[in-house]
């Protein structure tokens, strides 16, 4: 233990974010052989995977998330405090390396077993085969809101709590007591009944030669004094100062700087590149050519099409060169495609729904709508959405002949270093890999494409590059949430009571419930045909909760009001067997005041969704005037079953509706001539601070499991605008974003209901 | 060559003309408090001040910073600059998430609080409309702003107006 050379290297590129990778707790024996040396430093002893402690008592939690913001870091170092009783005082956390021994199987178990919850009993034997599948998939992964709910849950408690009990084994043998006669508070053994008391360093070492239990004494949420407290996020100090360390702010020695630009027409192929003005402008050192790179990704394989690299002395200069190359692109019959064309595409793959594929079939569809008193249908799309981080994808490669060390931002460090190692023909020893903090992630940084790209310059420029994607490149160059359409058809008897629900939408991503509803409707048919298209899919902040999330909780709104019932009380006639549910439906109506009648020009809208284990409902408030929109305020409520750091879920629950408000309101990437059409933040704007809302955020602890937070605040603010306008106006958006539509008084009015038949 | 004041010190570079104040500070000066957002002023993720002013460094040229006094985010040493309290705001409504925005957030509300000790509402939206938050925290930055300004706030932890 404490070997300094494989740390020296390691450590460089922990910047202080923090993360929990689950499932190493549960697997049998002591990890420390195989681990210690990753990890742990001269005079620090590694009691698990997770925890270190060193002689100044002061514990470390090691984990195996990226910090992009989501201050999940922070709150797995609490769930550890809480079940190692370690002071929180002498707590700290660091983000484990990209090693296989961090391997985070939660998304295997989320992807592979499709959100089959095991008994607990079997977790561990689940678990270990998870672990052994996620290694081989080469998974490190910060998304998909687990890092709290899995890693928290199956690892860094089980961790704690193991640990915990290990010290007292130690301290029982020094001391000749029992055990169960130990207990423990503050990072410090007690044994009452003689009156000795240690801190846990003293048993570190001794401790580490247990062997640690797979099913350790977890604490009730009755006894937590760490959990459930708003602790001050550790990243945030060197966040306000200037001196977080982001990937772009890497400086090597010798380093050089490359600008990109990658076929704009997707599947396009590099014809030819005039480079010779680039090549004589001062401070240029080369032009590289890339070819498309593939990968398999989080969800998925992706590739990068091909690509010209300049490189320069200065980014700017970089930059300024490419602009001056000439290139010729084959576009592979790509060129003509634009959005109208996809979106007739899907039309018409939806009307045909040749082998249409049911995602749920409840009851009798067919006789329920021959039955129906009245038939209400109606379609809605939404566009293709970019991520637009604040830190344009960016990375920093050494690459020689036989190695390789790379500097990045990403959510997926053990993928990158596979990926990159697969793509410079090298061994998975011979790269290294830094993992910075990320200015934004979103599922953008899931994909490896910018650092493979790196990786390859610096290898044709023998020196050490830093590549920067510009604005335009990074709109232009994404993995996007896709473009959808979704047609829904609903039944409703003589009391407007819901009794069928049929919906058809194209294409099927992850997760697979992101279409089904809560409610109690008798029949329900819903299904989705392929339609592919040549624009990149990529994972984008809660994937198909963001599109399904808004045409459901819409659709639901249209049929209440086509049954001339309050959309707040008709959803709740729905949910009577679904009391937690129920329970935040209830609770934001209660915040939001929703029977007390707003002024002409204002209104409410409602919705609920549950998306990655949590339940959120949210109200938001508009006004209309003139045909122009204010969001004023949103009221969200949410069940995760617990909120380990409040304060970090009320922020992740803000962030996340301000980024699915962004993309209600303005996000529009448009398809022209093969390419998308948007480059700036002027033509892809974000919601800023003159039109973002109030949020007020109520947390319910209900005690069920715990679900996500980074992503369930977004799926539900576009539904809840939507039905806030229709409030309002009388205009149903059926078609996202809000900008597009014509909300003056005297416009065109779009039908408050579809079509309503018979 | 182009000789100006950062941050109190007078410092020289030796630079095309040309090259926007962005790079110089941060790939010739090593300051990467100064982020790069867009290119093209349009997201503020490197405002800095010149002559206590703000502006957004990527499209700016150096040259005419000839003989101006710059200021980037960071540590700073103006007496007169309220960046300091404002940080410590910051770190009170927990406003960073991802943080890479932050420092030219931070350098627009200290332009803004230079000027306008107690700013309006509509003030702030004015000062701050420059300067995206992809995570979405304008909540907390505004909190974090009146804090300073001594004016009641949202308190997000709390769920209730303060001050």
């Amino acid at each position: 233990m404490g070997k300094w050379t494989r740390r020296a290297v390691l450590s460089a590129g922990v910047v202080g974010g923090t993360g929990l990778v689950v499932g190493i707790a549960v697997r049998p024996g002591n990890p420390t052989e195989t681990a210690g040396h990753l990890v742990a430093g001269e005079g620090e002893n590694l009691l698990h995977l997770y925890v270190k402690i060193d002689a100044n008592n002061r514990a470390t939690a090691i984990l195996p998330h990226a910090e992009m913001g989501q201050g999940a870091l922070t709150a797995l170092a609490q769930m550890l405090a809480e079940e190692l009783d370690a002071d929180w005082d002498l707590m700290g956390f660091e983000e484990a390396p990209a090693e296989a021994e961090y391997a985070n199987y939660t998304f295997g178990r989320g992807y592979l077993f499709k959100g089959i919850d095991f008994p607990g009993a079997v977790v561990p034997t689940v678990d270990g085969l998870m672990l052994k599948l996620s290694e081989s998939l080469g998974m490190q992964i910060t998304g998909g809101s687990t890092s709290i709910r899995a890693t928290g849950q199956y690892g860094v408690r089980i961790a704690g709590a193991a640990v915990r009990e290990m010290l007292k084994r130690a301290a029982a043998k020094t001391w000749a007591v029992s055990a169960e006669e130990i207990r423990t508070a503050k990072s410090t053994l007690y044994h009452d009944g003689s009156g000795r008391s240690a801190p846990y360093a003293d048993f570190a070492a001794a401790a580490a030669q247990e062997t640690p239990s797979s099913t350790p004494q977890l604490k009730k949420m009755s006894e937590y004094s760490v959990m459930g407290q708003s602790k001050p996020r550790h990243d945030i100090p060197a966040k306000v100062d200037g001196s977080a360390l982001f990937a772009m702010d890497v400086k090597r020695p010798n380093m050089v700087y490359a600008a990109i630009k990658r076929t704009p027409v997707f599947g396009g192929t590099l014809k030819r590149v005039d480079e010779r003005a680039a090549r004589a402008m001062r401070g240029v050192i080369d032009v590289v050519q890339l070819p498309t790179l593939s990968a398999e990704g989080m969800i998925g394989s992706y590739s990068a099409g091909d690509s010209v690299a300049v490189v320069a002395d200065s980014y700017w200069k970089a930059e300024r060169a490419l602009s001056a190359l000439t290139i010729e692109w084959n576009t592979q019959g790509n060129e003509s495609i634009s959005s109208e064309a996809i979106f007739q595409q899907f039309e018409r793959d939806i009307s045909a729904s040749t082998d249409r594929k049911n995602d749920v079939v409840i009851g009798d569809a067919a006789t329920a709508f021959d039955n129906a008193e009245t038939i209400l249908s109606a379609d809605y799309r939404v566009p293709y959405l970019a991520h637009t981080t604040m830190e344009p994808p960016n990375a920093t490669a050494e690459v020689s002949a036989d190695r390789a060390e790379i500097w990045v931002g990403c959510q997926n460090p053990l993928g990158f270093r596979q990926h990159i190692a697969a793509q410079l023909g090298l061994d998975f020893d011979k790269v290294t890999l830094h993992n910075h903090f990320l200015g934004g992630g979103f599922g953008r940084k899931s994909n490896a494409d910018y650092a493979l790209q790196a990786a390859l310059i610096a290898r044709a420029v023998g020196k050490p590059v830093q590549l920067v994607y510009s604005r335009a490149e990074d709109i232009r160059q994404d993995f996007y949430r896709p473009a959808v359409h979704s047609r829904f058809k609903a039944g409703l008897d003589a009391q407007g009571n819901l009794i069928a629900w049929h919906n058809t939408y194209v294409d099927k991503h992850e997760p697979i419930e992101a279409p089904l509803i809560p409610y109690a409707v008798a029949a329900q048919d819903i299904g989705h045909v392929a339609s592919p298209t040549h624009v990149p899919f990529g994972a984008w902040r809660s994937v198909d909760h963001s599109q399904h999330g808004f045409f459901t909780e819409s659709f639901i709104d249209e049929a209440a009001h086509a049954g001339a019932r309050d959309p707040y009380e008709y959803r709740q006639s729905l949910l009577k067997d679904k009391p937690r549910m129920l329970a935040v439906l209830n609770r934001v109506a209660a915040e939001a005041r929703w029977s007390v009648p707003m002024e002409d020009g204002r209104g409410r809208g409602i919705s609920l969704q549950e998306s990655f284990g949590s339940i959120v409902g949210q109200v938001v408030e508009v006004t209309v005037s003139s045909g122009k929109i204010w969001v004023d305020r949103v009221i969200a409520v949410i069940d995760a079953g617990y909120a380990v750091s409040p304060d970090g879920m009320k922020a992740q629950i803000e962030s996340g509706i301000i980024y699915g408000l962004s993309a209600a309101m303005y996000g529009d990437i448009t398809i022209e001539n093969g390419a998308v059409a948007q480059g700036s933040f002027t033509d892809y704007d974000a919601i800023r601070m003159h039109d973002a809302p109030v949020i007020e955020t109520h947390i319910i602890n209900s005690g069920a499991d715990i679900g996500g937070a980074g992503e369930p605040g977004t799926p539900g603010v576009a539904p809840a605008l939507a039905n806030a306008i229709f409030n309002a106006t009388g205009k149903r958006i059926r078609t996202l974003p809000v900008m597009n539509a014509d909300l003056r008084a005297d416009s065109e009015s779009s039908p408050s209901v579809a079509a309503l038949t018979r | 060559m182009t000789t100006f004041t950062l941050n109190g010190e007078v410092r020289s570079v030796d630079t095309d003309p040309e090259t926007p104040a962005l790079w110089v500070i941060r790939e010739q000066l090593d300051l990467t408090g100064t982020k790069f957002g867009c290119g093209m002023a349009q997201c503020g993720a490197c405002t800095i001040h010149v002559d206590g002013r703000p502006q957004r460094a990527c499209p700016r040229r150096i040259a005419p910073l000839e003989a101006r006094d710059v200021t980037p985010p960071g540590a700073i040493k103006r007496a007169d600059c309220p960046l300091p309290d404002l940080q410590q705001a910051w770190i009170d409504q927990q406003a960073p998430q991802c943080g890479y925005c932050q420092s030219g957030q931070l350098m627009s509300a200290a332009a803004l609080l230079a000027v306008n000790p107690n700013p309006t509402d509509a003030d702030i939206d004015s000062a701050m409309r420059g300067n995206i938050c992809r995570c979405g925290m304008y909540g907390r930055i505004r909190s974090a702003i009146k804090q300073v300004a001594g004016a009641p706030f949202y308190d997000a932890m709390e769920g209730s107006q303060n001050g």
